[in-house]
């Protein structure tokens, strides 16, 4: 009854392919970004600032840059981490040698190396697709990590091979408290969010599908494949690469080469698996899903107070979350993102029958 | 209307072309060509070599020997068909191959995707050149859209369409690529009577109003010989028939290949 449609008409292709095209969808879209932008800042406390909610965006940056690749292009990686740890570091080396550098450039510059390094690690993706190319991309996880544990350079010779972001200051202003670092994080998810959006709902996004759906039939419909996929192999390492240099310089602070482990992938590819392959909505609704999932079976199970010992507790958070991944697949494998669109059709008609 | 056959080189000539895979000769010493506006229909048993022509012809394989020209000037030996697809010829797909995950609309629009500009920085921030490109590209979609008379599906993924709308919605996939050569691939395979009607008239209207050049591999006879201006006859990897309809009909060895031969005893 609330949401339909009904008596909004489309008069111009224009606002047929908007990205909201329903006015209720724009009101709604309009007050989550007011309670993202002001209400949580004002609310929430420094733990969720710092811990929960910046995390969750960082990995929503990921995991949109990973469900480009494989969620809209069809090509499955297992690097993911690795591209993240390529921004970390690229970012860290451009401040420490060139302190000038506004941090915001080498967010850019960090997404351009991962970029690079991804068309590279993307150039078996001509030959080989499938579990063939999941392995391709698991070397690059493991020599990627390597060379960053190994080769003193990219570390700045730290002995710990832990590398320790410089502070970040724009035009004076010094990015420390917790609000301002998840309001920066939330800027660029935001804004990045929305030009993956725009991607995949044009030229280039409808290339990438046809590459994912029938290789055969888009190149014989005039689509260079490689062009495609390497595109999309930089485009996606980009993200992966921003998520990278956001989780080092606004999360952590410090950061080893091991942050970016081959487990970190899998993290990156389940979110995106449970919040659906082939939607941007689903890589946020899959990261925010992931994080807080053993926050509330934590806090849940501090309900048994004393019965369980601590131990039986962190068990028990990875018996739960396991179990829960596993119905969730076998209730709906397109997500979470499916289950909202499920509910937006439903929302139609309700509370009327037809 | 009065259509014009011919004037100016054939749209695609291929000459002695061979093709085989290890031991098996697929193609052998083929020759056809088709003229501007034309409408040749190839026929022949299972394992003729027909689809394998299609594959020659849009880039897919490439032969062992002889030449293709397109408008009268020789291709280079390889070509990626994504770069045969540029050169302005569609094609379908015997098997339905569709964009499965698409709505029919984008499965039309990733038609004109090779007649469209690519800049990724451009169509992220949807700079005016991107949107006014993708609105554009739609009005002559919704063209395409509309003459397949299928508007109610344009919104619907396609997996979820009939078989029959299906085969519409790949005619206009590759329509929507503004082809002057398109190559059907069993247009009308697994199709009832209604369905086959329908889209013989599409087929018939793309040649007649826009000019296309056809070639259509079909098994139905009927329709073959209705709608078809020149016939060419494979069997066995070779051509042995090129002709119209009526005198490919009267052939004897048409009629051997099909009805097979008495042998001596």
């Amino acid at each position: 009854m609330f949401y339909r449609e009904t008596g909004q008409y489309k008069t111009t292709y224009a606002a047929d392919r908007a990205i909201f095209p329903i006015r209720q969808d724009r009101v709604a879209f309009a007050v989550l970004l007011l309670v993202a932008f002001v209400a949580i800042p004002l609310l929430a406390n420094e733990y969720w600032l710092r811990s929960v909610l910046t995390p969750v965006l960082v990995f929503s940056l990921a995991a949109i840059g990973l469900n480009i690749l494989t969620g809209y292009t069809g090509q499955l990686s297992l690097g993911t981490a690795a591209f993240m740890a390529v921004g970390a570091f690229a970012a860290y080396n451009l401040e420490v040698r060139v302190p000038e550098v506004p941090f915001l450039v080498s967010f850019v510059v960090a997404g351009l190396a991962a970029a690079g390094v991804g068309i590279l690690f993307g150039l078996p993706s001509l030959r080989i697709k499938g579990f063939y190319l999941a392995v391709a991309t698991l070397a690059a996880q493991f020599f990627i990590e390597w060379l960053f544990t190994h080769v003193g350079w990219f570390t700045n010779y730290s002995t710990s091979g832990v590398i320790t972001a410089p502070p970040m200051t724009l035009l004076g202003f010094s990015f420390e408290s917790a609000e301002s670092r998840y309001l920066l994080t939330l800027c660029i998810v935001v804004v990045m969010a929305v030009m993956a959006k725009n991607m995949v709902r044009s030229e280039l996004g409808r290339a990438w599908m046809a590459v994912r759906d029938m290789d055969i039939a888009a190149e014989a419909i005039g689509i260079n494949l490689m062009k495609t996929k390497l595109t999309a192999f930089a485009v996606s390492s980009f993200y992966c690469g921003v998520a990278g240099a956001l989780w080092a310089y606004v999360y952590l602070g410090t950061v080893e080469p091991q942050a970016f482990d081959v487990l970190r992938s899998f993290e990156i590819l389940f979110m995106v698996i449970i919040g659906g392959l082939g939607s941007i909505l689903g890589s946020f609704l899959g990261a925010a899903f992931i994080v807080l999932l053993p926050i509330f079976i934590a806090n849940a199970s501090g309900v048994f107070g004393d019965a369980l010992s601590a131990e039986t507790i962190a068990h028990l958070e990875f018996v739960i979350f396991g179990g829960l991944i596993i119905v969730f697949l076998v209730v709906e494998p397109r997500g979470l993102a499916r289950l909202w669109q499920i509910v937006k059709e439903k929302l139609r008609l309700w509370p009327f029958p037809y | 209307m009065k259509r014009e056959i011919g004037g100016g080189p054939p749209v695609a000539e291929l000459e002695n072309i061979h093709l085989s895979f290890g031991g098996l000769q697929a193609l052998q010493d083929v020759s056809v060509a088709v003229k501007p506006r034309e409408r040749l229909a190839i026929i022949g048993p299972n394992g003729a070599g027909k689809s394998s022509l299609f594959n020659i012809i849009s880039g897919i394989y490439t032969p062992s020997s002889g030449t293709i020209r397109h408008k009268g000037e020789a291709r280079p030996a390889r070509m990626r068909p994504y770069e045969v697809a540029r050169l302005g010829i569609a094609r379908t797909f015997q098997n339905i191959a569709l964009f499965s995950g698409m709505t029919a609309l984008d499965n039309i629009m990733t038609g004109r995707n090779s007649l469209m500009r690519r800049g990724v920085l451009g169509e992220a921030l949807q700079l005016p050149w991107a949107r006014r490109q993708e609105i554009e590209h739609r009005r002559r979609a919704e063209e395409i859209i509309d003459f397949l008379e299928i508007p109610s599906v344009r919104q619907t993924p396609v997996g979820a369409l009939p078989y029959g709308m299906q085969k519409r919605v790949e005619l206009g996939r590759a329509l929507a690529a503004e082809p002057e050569l398109l190559l059907l691939d069993e247009p009308m395979a697994g199709m009832n009577l209604e369905e086959k009607e329908d889209m013989c008239r599409f087929v018939l209207d793309v040649n007649e109003i826009h000019g296309t050049t056809l070639i259509l591999v079909e098994h139905d006879m009927g329709v073959v010989m209705d709608i078809s201006d020149r016939v060419a006859v494979f069997d066995y990897g070779r051509k042995i028939a090129d002709a119209a309809p009526d005198d490919v009909r009267r052939d004897q060895a048409v009629i051997d290949a099909y009805l097979g031969t008495a042998h001596e005893h």
